[in-house]
Formats: structure tokens, C-alpha cells, sequence
């Protein structure tokens, strides 16, 4: 949008994976820039929307392989610098919220001390200035009793307790920028919306670049200003969220007529059409 | 709200303790059941077998009078199940016969040849720990290159060869062609009288006393049989340790600490092998367990004068108190170790609190 | 038609069918395709040589032996020779062939292997499976029993009932053999929890089998599989145990050639006649190890979670 440099640039990502029976390739050229603000990606499962938020990360497992014409962040080639500067970037610049808090938080740490090890990882402080820090943040996302959620374990806290703690553990350096994997499809439909609307205003006022991977095209498209649509690793159509009724493919027409729609209800459900010719 | 808070959490706590309790309860009922359980087995060996206990008191030649008041003192005419009552009550009260061997109490026996067993066992454990952790983790890390092979081939060997071949081997090798160890034996003879037994384990004693000459030789003496020990130790522990950090290394967690920006090391070693550590526990307190097993071999190609080879010196001589009296001690020593492997895992992890 | 068709079909199109038209021809394809992955394993490969190789030598222990195993060459002159063109592994301190003794000594350890196996798999997995399938009560007083057994070091307990029932090979085997069952009825057991509840067992009991019926036809048979890759695994073991006690006296007795016992006998002639114990040490490892490398490939195989 109205942006002067592009916080992301990306520009024909490739992610393979060459395995003994062949060749995944798991995200094919994918291109698309992001300033400081909302990029929603959406497509079906196996698409390759969490490959391309790991790509970017620098966090594509073992036997995969990244290429690119361009990724930058901040002007910074990511493909290029050294690991060591790609860590310090990592989690100080730019962080990723994950899925399901139950397993993406270490079973055996604290909270707090899970906390205060992302701070110290990129800021010189004591421990004392860190626990301040993260008890500052778990306030940030509304965390009734800070104190007490700060000593608990993992396995002590809800579903959406530990979703919040994630974004408070993740945003507690203050990155530029945030890729938030499918943050409330493993949580209650009753606490979706809390979290939603915590993640919603810390962007907010932080002004974070966002990517927000969902399955949920209507979701997507209230919460991010812009929408990749991905089919099989590749971009389908780029859309503004408000523009979504005109989309053309016809990938993203069959995802929104698979949205149930509030009012009547459609018989036979239909299905999503997919076209091999749209991989090519 | 905080009210209502701190009230749950005070809940929490006293419900974790009840379960606690519950669990201790669990636990030692379990324990008392298996050791009823061991004293059953050993009982059942003792009445299966075919040397006629009255005949070894009284001689084949004894008139049937003595031979039956005999019987009756010993108990043999009364049904079985009051018989193993008086076992029981026996055994519990420490009394676990007397060695035809050495005419002493067997537990007396078996006070004094213990230590030595543990002394041996322990740094068996601690040698396999210290060097199975670490080579497990990193055969995890780097897999599939060449440390992972070693373990491997470690592992194949460790399972594989038989100890007391080891021992001879080792014996051969290091302490007669070589002379870089001790020899059978915990000491030189010519130390063996020096020393003032307080524990009965040579190391400690020697350095309790501060007896440093002691202590050298008794360490050239225990080098190979606990190095030979901490082989087998090691062959299980680092390939356990491979297994469960392969496993942590594929979770989530370890995903949420990288694009924290952590550092692989602190990933590693701080991470996935904190939680690793936690199966590990049970790993350690087996292989401990085994080793005091193993050392019935050892013991016995290296003269360590331990409580393996008090059990098999006497199963050579038909002395049945002091072999079952032994099997007994190991037994029981056994589920320690296993109870005690369960409290740590609960120390280790904070899930099952 | 389809008679012609099946006719063209090579034997290995007809075990790879991807629908098979009989139970046979399934299992088969099923124990086809297992073998296939196994063969691509080298070093189960090299295992298996082994086994194959210890029955081979078992069976012909007479024409491959190439001196008596029991009755030694002259005592004077004889013994204790280091190994040469006529003795190739050596001589003991009997004036025996070593060579020939090690022959005659794979049948003694595939002997034991074989008897303990016989006599703790069954056992095993007649009290896993009754204990999982009943539940209850007798589930917990079998398990309370496994648990005892599996309270004792196994050597240690081997021991004691040898000590009872006198030394020998017999008893051995049947030491070994009370030792061996527990872990094969606590796998039986875990496997039989996750079958019992399954609808195919619903649908067989729904058709009026007899609970034993059901535990021998429908459950045992599901067990099998992660038992055998046990019972591999632990024939190395097995082997160990039996050469240990026959080590300490406790095994096979003289003259026999049992492996254990042979390098306890030449145990006081190892520093100046290393052949004597070296040789039969190799041996036990050589079997073990190729007991270990054909159970690690088995598990790769038929239980692949446990695999890693
Ligand atoms: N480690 C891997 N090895 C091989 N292939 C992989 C690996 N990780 C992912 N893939 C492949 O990459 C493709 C894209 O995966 P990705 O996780 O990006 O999908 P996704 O769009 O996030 O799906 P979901 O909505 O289910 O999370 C998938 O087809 C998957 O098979
Ligand atoms: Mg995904």
C-alpha cells in the first residue's frame, strides 16, 4: 500500500524437498512484497502456506531447499547473510506465532522462563529487566494475573491462555514483523475471538508487517488488508480484501462459495473445483 | 479476582498433593506386593529343590528320630503356607539364614561383600552416563554421519559380545601384555591390609582416610572392570539417548525456540535434551540395574571379592541360604532403583506434578 | 478371461496384486512385501547370513568338523597348540580341536535358542494375551506376576533356579526359559488392549465365538508379529545368558562343547595361550551379533514406530 520501502520482498520463492521418491516441491514461485501492513494467505491444506512463512524464517527443514530471485527483509538479503545474523534477526525482527500452544511450548519450562529466554536472546539485560519485560507483555495480551500465568506450565495453562502467552513470548523483542500460522485454529471457536482481537490490536499499535495464514477466506479477508491466494505451492490471485466479491480465478470463486453462507443453505453442498492445468 | 485466583491456584495445590499422596500410596503398595512377590519366588526355589534339607544337617546316617526332630525344627512339618509365613517373618526381620559356606549369617555376609558390588556398579553407570549422554545426543544431531554410525556399531557391539569374553580379553591385554592396569582383585596384596574399611567401597574409604597411595592402586584395580561395565552402559544409554532426542528434535517446541532466534547449542542441550532427560531417568536407574546383574560376570573374571560373586561361589558349593539371600538383596535392590527412578521422573517433569 | 490373465501373471505380479483375490495370496503379498524391504537392508542381510549360516553348521556339524569334538589328540604333544594347517583354530588344554568343538558347540547354542523360544513365547503370549482380552482382576494378578519375574536381573534369577535344580543343560534351558516370558507377555498384552475393543473383534463376537476362540484365532495371530521381533531381539540375549551360566559352571558340563564353558575352560591358560578363550568369545559374539542385526532389521520392518 502506501508504503516508501517494502519491509518483505519476495520474489519467485521455491521450497523443494528431494526426498528418495522424488521431489516435493512444496512452494513454486511465489512473489509478493509487504510493507507494514496485512497479508492474509489462505489455500487448502498442503498448499504451502506454512513452507512459505518458514522459507522467509530461514526455518525449512533438513532436506529442503530453498531458491529465489529476491528475499529481503528490510533491505537485508536473507538468503545470503550469514546464520548467525539470520538468528539475531530471527525472533529480534521478525517471529512466528504457531499453531497449537500445546506443543509449541516447551512442556518443561516455565512460561515466564520460556519468556525471559526469547528477551535475553537478543537484548542485554539481567534476568530481573527481563521478567519485567515479559510480565509487562503478558499484560499486553490481557492476561488477568500475569504473575501467576508467568509460573506456570505449559500443560497449567487453557488453550487460549497459552495461545496469548505465545504472542506475548513472541512479541516481547517488539519484531518489525509477524507471521501468525493458523493462531486460532487449535483453539476453542469461544476463546478464537479474544486471541483474534488481541493479535488485531497489538499489530495495530505496534505497526507490525503481518502475515495471517488461515484456511478461513472470510476471516482472512476481515482481518488482513490483502490476500494471496495459494493452490499447490503457487499464488492462485493476489487480491485487496475488499475486492474479494470480483476475483477471477476460479479456485478462489470455489472457495468463497464453499463459505456456509449465514442466511439459506445450499443443496447439494458444493465442492471445490480443482483444475491440474492451474499448477502448470 | 486475584481472590478468586489465588483460591484455585490454592485448590490446585492441594489437590496435586492429594494425588501425590495417592500416587506414593499406589507406589508403595505396589513395592510391597513385589517384594511378597520376590520372597515368594525365592521361597518357591528353595522348597524345589532336590538336595533334602534335613539331610544336610543330620547326615545321611542319622537315626529317624533325629532326622524327624530335626524336620521339626526346622520348621518342614507344618503346611506350606505357615512355612513361608515364618520366611517372611524372617526375612523381614533380617534374618536370611546362615551360609554353610562361611558360617556366618548370610545378611552379614552379604553387608560386607555389598559395597564393593555398588562401588563397582555406581562408577559403571556414572562412566556409561557421562559419556552415553552426550555421544547419544550428538549421533541424534548429526545423523547419519559418522557419529551416528559409531553409536551404532558401539550399541551392536555392546549387546552383542559377552562380558566376562571382554574382561579375559581385557585382563590379556591391559594388565599382562600392556601393564597399564591393576590386576584381579581390588587391590595389591600388598595394600589389601592397609586400609580400615569405614563404607567398605576401597575409593571412598582410601580417600576418607586420606590414603592416597591406597587410593591409586585401587584405582588402577577398578579402571578395567568398571570401564568394562561402563561399555555396557554406555551402548544402552547412547542409544536410548539417540532415540528420545530424535523425538524432541521433531517437535514443535523446538520450531518455537529457533524463530526465537535461540541458539542451536541451547536448542540442543538445553531444550530438547531437558525434555529427553526425562525418559532418560528410567534408562539410567535399568542400565544401573543390569550393571549389578552384569557384575555376577564380572565379578567373577576379575576376583572382585562383590556380592556376585558371593552368590556364585556359593551356588558352587550347594549353599542355598546364601545364594537366594543374594538373589534376594539384588531383587530388592532392583525395584529401589526402580522406585527411585519413578520419584526422580516426577521431579523431571512438572506434567506429572 | 480373467483365467488367462492369471495365468500370464508372473509370481511376483501375483504377490504385489494390490487386490488380492484369496486370504493367501494377501498374506503372501503381505510377507512378500516385508521380505522386500528387508533384503534392502544390508545389514539385516548380513544378520540373516549369519543365522542361516549358524543352522547350516548346525546341521552339518559331522562333515564340516574336521576332528572329534570330545576325544583329543595326544596329551604330550597336543595340547594347548596354537593355531595351524591342522588345528585351525588350535588346540584346548585337552588336546581337542578347538575348530571342531566350536562346530559341534552351534548346536548346543541353536539348541538352546530354539527350546527357550518354544517354551517362553507361547507362555508369553498366553498370559499377554488372556490378561489384556480378560481384563479385571486377572489381568491384575497376571501382570503382578509378570512384574515380580521382571523384578529380578534375569541372570541372577536364571541362577537361582539353576542353583535349585542342579546344574546342566536342561536346567538351563528351562532357567532361561522361566526368564524369558515376562517382556513377551507385556508386549502380547499392550498389543491385545489395542485390538479387543476393535469393531473386527465386536463383529466376531457378535457372530458367537468362544472367548478362548477368539484369543487364539482372532488376537494371537495380531499379537505374533511385535513377539517375533522380541523374540529375535532377544535370542542374543538368550545366548549370552546361557554362555554366561555355562561360564560359571552352571550350563553344559565337560565334555560338552558349549561355547561358554569352553572359555571358561580356557580361562586359566589366557595369558599364555590366548586361542583357548579367544576363539569360542568369538563365536558367541559372531551369533549374537547376527541375531541383533536380523531382529534390529525385523523391527524396521514389521513395527516400523518402534523403529528410530
Ligand atoms: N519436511 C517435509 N518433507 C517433505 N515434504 C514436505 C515437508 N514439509 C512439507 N512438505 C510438503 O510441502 C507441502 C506444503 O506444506 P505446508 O505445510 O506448507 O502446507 P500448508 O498449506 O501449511 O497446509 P496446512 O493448512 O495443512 O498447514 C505439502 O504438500 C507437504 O507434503
Ligand atoms: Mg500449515
Amino acid at each position: 500500500m502506501k508504503e516508501q520501502a517494502p519491509l518483505l520482498e519476495v520474489e519467485n520463492l521455491n521450497v523443494r524437498f528431494h526426498l528418495r521418491t522424488g521431489t516435493v516441491e512444496a512452494v513454486r514461485g511465489v512473489s509478493f512484497s509487504l510493507g507494514r501492513e496485512r497479508l492474509g494467505i489462505v489455500g487448502e491444506s498442503g498448499s504451502g502456506k506454512s513452507q512459505t512463512g518458514r522459507a522467509i524464517l530461514g526455518l525449512t527443514p533438513p532436506p529442503g531447499e530453498i531458491t529465489a530471485d529476491r528475499l529481503t527483509f528490510d533491505g537485508i538479503d536473507l538468503l545470503s547473510i550469514p546464520r548467525r545474523q539470520l538468528r539475531n534477526l530471527r525472533g529480534g525482527r521478525m517471529t512466528m506465532v504457531m499453531q497449537d500452544p500445546k506443543y509449541s511450548l516447551n512442556p518443561v519450562m516455565t512460561i515466564g522462563d520460556q519468556m525471559i529466554e526469547a528477551y535475553r536472546a537478543h537484548k542485554r539485560a539481567s534476568r530481573k529487566e527481563a521478567r519485567e519485560k515479559a510480565l509487562e507483555m503478558l499484560e499486553a495480551v490481557q492476561m488477568r494475573n500475569p504473575g501467576r500465568v508467568f509460573s506456570l506450565y505449559p500443560h497449567e495453562a487453557s488453550g487460549g491462555m497459552g495461545q496469548r502467552a505465545m504472542i506475548a513470548m513472541m512479541l516481547v523483542t517488539d519484531p518489525d514483523f509477524l507471521i501468525a500460522d493458523e493462531p486460532t485454529s487449535a483453539l476453542d471457536v469461544t476463546v478464537q475471538q479474544e486471541v483474534l482481537r488481541i493479535l488485531d490490536r497489538l499489530v495495530a499499535e505496534r505497526g507490525m508487517g503481518l502475515i495471517f495464514v488461515s484456511h478461513d477466506l472470510r476471516l482472512v479477508s476481515s482481518f488482513c488488508d490483502r490476500v494471496l491466494v495459494m493452490y499447490g505451492g503457487k499464488v492462485m490471485e493476489e487480491l485487496a480484501s475488499g475486492d474479494l466479491e470480483s476475483a477471477h480465478h476460479p479456485y478462489t470463486r470455489g472457495l468463497m462459495n464453499c463459505l456456509p453462507a449465514l442466511e439459506g443453505s445450499a443443496h447439494p453442498l458444493p465442492t471445490l473445483r480443482r483444475d491440474p492445468a492451474w499448477t502448470e | 479476582m486475584s481472590s478468586v485466583n489465588s483460591g484455585y491456584e490454592g485448590g490446585g495445590r492441594t489437590r496435586a498433593l492429594f494425588s501425590g499422596l495417592g500416587a506414593i500410596g499406589r507406589v508403595l503398595s505396589m513395592v510391597a506386593i513385589t517384594i511378597l512377590g520376590l520372597l515368594a519366588v525365592t521361597f518357591f526355589i528353595s522348597r524345589v529343590v532336590p538336595i533334602d534339607p534335613v539331610l544336610a544337617v543330620v547326615g545321611d546316617r542319622a537315626p529317624p528320630h533325629v532326622y524327624e526332630r530335626v524336620r521339626e525344627e526346622m520348621g518342614l512339618h507344618l503346611p506350606v503356607w505357615q512355612q513361608f509365613a515364618i520366611y517372611v517373618t524372617n526375612v523381614l526381620s533380617g534374618d536370611l539364614g546362615t551360609s554353610v559356606l562361611t558360617s556366618r549369617p548370610v545378611a552379614q555376609d552379604i553387608a560386607r561383600y555389598f559395597p564393593a558390588t555398588l562401588e563397582l556398579a555406581t562408577l559403571g553407570t556414572l562412566i556409561g552416563t557421562v559419556l552415553g549422554v552426550p555421544l547419544g545426543v550428538l549421533a541424534a544431531v548429526r545423523r547419519g554421519h559418522f557419529i551416528d554410525h559409531l553409536v551404532r556399531v558401539v550399541g551392536l557391539v555392546g549387546y552383542s559380545a559377552p562380558i566376562f569374553w571382554l574382561g579375559l580379553l581385557g585382563l590379556l591385554v591391559f594388565y599382562a601384555n600392556l601393564g597399564w592396569v591393576g590386576g584381579p582383585g581390588r587391590l595389591d596384596i600388598s595394600y589389601e591390609y592397609m586400609l580400615t574399611p569405614v563404607t567398605g567401597m576401597v575409593l571412598v574409604d582410601a580417600a576418607l582416610t586420606g590414603d592416597w597411595a591406597v587410593f591409586r592402586n585401587a584405582i588402577s584395580h577398578i579402571v578395567l572392570p568398571a570401564s568394562l561395565l561402563g561399555y555396557f552402559s554406555l551402548a544402552y544409554i547412547s542409544r536410548m539417548t539417540r532415540s528420545f532426542m530424535l523425538n524432541e528434535l521433531s517437535q514443535e517446541y523446538i520450531i518455537t525456540a529457533r524463530v526465537k532466534g535461540v541458539s542451536e547449542q541451547r536448542i540442543i542441550w538445553g531444550h530438547a535434551l531437558r525434555n529427553a532427560l526425562v525418559p532418560l531417568i528410567t534408562v539410567i536407574a535399568l542400565s544401573y540395574a543390569h550393571l549389578l546383574e552384569g557384575s555376577v560376570l564380572t565379578e567373577t573374571v576379575f576376583a572382585w571379592p562383590g556380592l556376585g560373586r558371593y552368590i556364585t561361589n556359593s551356588l558352587q558349593n550347594a549353599d542355598m541360604s546364601a545364594v537366594l539371600g543374594g538373589t534376594l538383596v539384588i531383587g530388592v535392590v532392583f525395584v529401589a532403583i526402580n522406585i527411585l527412578s519413578d520419584l526422580l521422573y516426577r521431579l523431571f517433569d512438572p506434567r506429572t506434578r | 478371461m480373467t483365467g488367462t490373465f492369471e495365468r500370464t501373471q508372473t509370481l511376483r505380479e501375483w504377490l504385489t496384486d494390490n487386490e488380492p483375490s484369496s486370504r493367501t495370496q494377501a498374506r503372501f503379498g503381505r510377507a512378500y512385501l516385508s521380505w522386500r524391504s528387508l533384503s534392502r537392508n544390508p545389514l539385516a542381510m548380513l544378520g540373516l547370513i549369519v543365522v542361516v549360516g549358524l543352522i547350516l553348521v548346525a546341521i552339518f556339524a559331522d562333515q564340516l568338523a574336521t576332528q572329534s569334538p570330545f576325544i583329543g589328540g595326544d596329551l604330550r604333544t597336543e595340547r594347548l597348540q596354537p593355531p595351524s594347517a591342522e588345528h585351525w583354530l588350535g588346540t584346548d588344554s585337552q588336546a581337542r580341536d578347538i575348530y571342531s568343538r566350536l562346530v559341534h558347540g552351534s548346536r548346543l547354542t541353536l539348541m538352546i535358542v530354539v527350546l527357550v523360544t518354544v517354551i517362553a513365547m507361547p507362555v508369553g503370549l498366553l498370559i499377554g494375551t488372556v490378561a489384556g482380552y480378560a481384563g479385571g482382576w486377572l489381568d491384575s494378578v497376571l501382570m503382578r506376576i509378570t512384574d515380580i519375574f521382571l523384578a529380578f536381573p534375569r541372570l541372577i534369577l536364571a541362577l537361582a533356579f539353576v542353583a535349585a535344580l542342579g546344574p546342566g543343560i536342561e536346567n538351563a534351558i528351562i532357567a532361561i526359559a522361566i526368564t524369558a516370558w515376562p517382556p513377551y507377555a507385556r508386549i502380547a498384552r499392550a498389543e491385545t488392549l489395542t485390538i479387543r475393543n476393535s469393531d473386527f473383534i465386536a463383529a466376531v463376537r457378535l457372530q458367537g465365538a468362544s472367548t478362548p476362540r477368539i484369543i487364539a484365532r482372532h488376537i494371537m495371530p495380531l499379537c505374533l508379529p511385535s513377539v517375533i521381533v522380541r523374540v529375535t531381539l532377544d535370542m542374543a540375549g538368550i545366548i549370552l545368558t546361557a554362555a554366561g551360566l555355562g561360564f560359571l559352571g552352571l550350563g553344559a558340563q565337560p565334555p560338552m562343547p558349549e561355547w561358554g564353558a569352553m572359555i571358561a575352560s580356557g580361562r586359566q591358560y589366557i595369558i599364555d595361550y590366548w586361542w583357548v578363550a579367544t576363539m569360542p568369545g568369538i563365536a558367541i559374539f559372531v551369533v549374537s551379533l547376527g541375531f541383533n542385526l536380523l531382529g534390529d532389521g525385523l523391527r524396521d520392518v514389521l513395527d516400523p514406530k518402534a523403529a528410530r
